[in-house]
């Protein structure tokens, strides 16, 4: 399968221990800027109830989801307890000249 | 070692997979009064009366898993008896044996008693919902009591479906049990908007039928026809087999911080328990509550294990109706200020404070990215006792993240 890198937004976007959230080709993305100013990128909506992660709380490694509390860690997607099981697919990141791009 | 766990809603099955997590190997029993699967209850007023296809049951997502932790579910058995003294329960007549026994047998709706009664629907169960969906057909005319929580989230979906839908509360509001004023009279604009029709601070008096269908006659004469009615007008813990054998009941199964009852070996835990919550003074609470009883279900596996923390997790309510978001941490009573933070036309959001500047609760409804994050940082800052500025609250250009 091919895969190819998608700007989508300027570094400076998220704020620091934040997330946004990135739409492209009908798909919607998750993309977190830690406090160290790393930056991951996530599927962008929860595996329990497909609600937009992009709207929680960043804590640290930890995204939860803003309905349900469900738990991911954002640098690997895994879910961290009940009521989520199923963990988020994630994506390559790095970033250029203040834009972050994700590899999809 | 054997345990015994009495109902199989969100606290039972949070409880059984805690105590696998926790390293617990021996004999685990779980009794559902259901036939199906465990299932999750909030889509009952929400998507299971939307979907357009044959409705599915909402599985608890973990309970898959039952087979794979050697964990015995019994669906549609119910528990007839305890016998504490030999600490043994009696289900479909055989006698199952414990060392530490849980009680998270849920609560049921409250019924109205007005003449008519038998002619009211109630939503609790998955054919509950099955039910109400078959009669929210295009036109038919859905007549809501009670405005709380159920009954608006009834409301919305039926509107959604295209029917004709009132609701009477006889309350001088809706959402008086715990959703603040400025919040209510928002949602409330929102099913005026949506069409709902309110009849609000008026008593009930009977149910008649006719050709017609159904009618609804208030104290005050006014006549609400309708083609269904439903009501959700709170809930009744479920404590007969608690009461039975001899533990203390009061506004729920009466138990400890640890979650144990007035019986060393038995806890309860969810909507049928009554506790002291140490944010709010040891006041004995009970709470009707999704969050709550997966906390409960969680926290007492490690009690019945031994460990002797005490529950303190804050309480946590929400609701979906139309596309507006309601979320609530904590608990007002008791407040002696109440701050209100501008977050313009389409949300609203409000905390309340002790008389030493305590945090005590937060609520907002809106889209849920307007209120989520900033709710969930209340519900962290209520847990540690802070005590917020109010002008900072007030104040939507101050991050509550910075608050912490």
């Amino acid at each position: 399968m091919s895969t190819q890198w998608i700007d989508a937004c300027a570094a400076d976007d998220i704020d620091q221990d934040d997330v946004t959230r990135f739409d492209h080709a009908g798909e919607t993305y998750a993309i977190y800027r830690t406090e160290d100013d790393a930056y991951y990128a996530t599927a962008g909506l929860c595996t329990h109830e497909k609600i937009h992660l992009a709207d929680g709380l960043v804590m640290g490694n930890i995204i939860e989801c803003p309905k349900h509390n469900g738990r991911f860690d954002l640098r690997t997607g895994e879910a961290k307890g009940a009521p989520v099981c199923i963990n988020l697919k994630t994506y390559p990141v790095r970033v250029e000249n203040g834009r972050v791009l994700i590899q999809i | 070692m054997s345990m015994v766990i009495v109902g199989a809603g969100e606290a039972g099955v949070a409880a059984a997979l805690r105590l696998r997590e926790a390293g617990y190997t021996g004999a685990l029993d779980v009794f559902g009064a259901e036939h199906h699967r465990p299932y999750e209850r909030p889509p009952l007023s929400k998507a299971v009366l939307l979907e357009q296809n044959d409705a599915s049951l909402p599985l608890i997502a973990a309970a898959e898993r039952f087979e794979a932790l050697n964990i015995t579910y019994h669906p549609g058995v119910q528990v007839d008896q305890i016998d504490p003294a030999r600490r043994s329960v009696r289900a479909g007549g055989v006698d199952f044996a414990y060392d530490a026994l849980l009680l998270a047998t849920g609560a049921q709706p409250r019924r109205l008693s007005l003449p008519g009664h038998e002619h009211v629907h109630y939503l609790r169960r998955f054919e509950d919902a099955l039910a109400l969906r078959q009669n929210m057909q295009p036109g038919a005319r859905i007549l809501i009591i009670g405005g709380g929580f159920i009954g608006l989230e009834c409301a919305a979906s039926a509107r959604a479906l295209g029917c004709e839908v009132s609701l009477v509360e006889a309350a001088p509001r809706i959402l008086m049990r715990g959703v603040p004023e400025h919040l209510a009279q928002f949602i409330e604009a929102r099913h005026r908007a949506e069409g709902v029709h309110f009849y609000i601070g008026t008593a009930l008096e009977r149910i008649e039928t006719s050709a017609d269908g159904l009618a609804l006659i208030l104290a005050d004469g006014t006549l609400i026809a309708a083609d269904l009615i439903v009501a959700g007008i709170g809930a009744v813990p479920e404590t007969a087999l608690a009461q039975a054998a001899g533990l203390r009941c009061q506004n729920g199964i009466v138990v400890d911080a640890q979650l144990r009852t007035s019986d060393p070996a038995i806890f309860a835990a969810g909507d049928c328990c009554a506790f002291p919550h140490p944010l709010y003074d040891n006041r004995m609470i009970r709470l009707e509550a999704w969050r709550n009883a997966q906390d409960q279900g969680r926290f007492v596996a490690n009690a019945m294990l031994g460990e002797m923390a005490d529950f303190a997790a804050v309480p946590w309510f929400w609701s979906d109706q139309y596309n507006l978001h309601l979320q609530i941490a904590g608990l007002a009573e008791g407040a002696t200020q109440a701050v209100t933070r501008d977050l313009g036309e389409d949300a609203r959001m409000m905390f309340h404070l002790s008389a030493e500047g305590r945090l005590l609760s937060a609520a907002g409804v809106g889209p849920i990215g307007k209120i989520a994050k900033d709710i969930r940082l209340a519900e962290m800052m209520i847990a540690h006792r802070a005590a917020p500025a109010a002008a900072a609250l007030a104040d939507p250009a101050v991050k509550l993240k910075g608050l912490l």
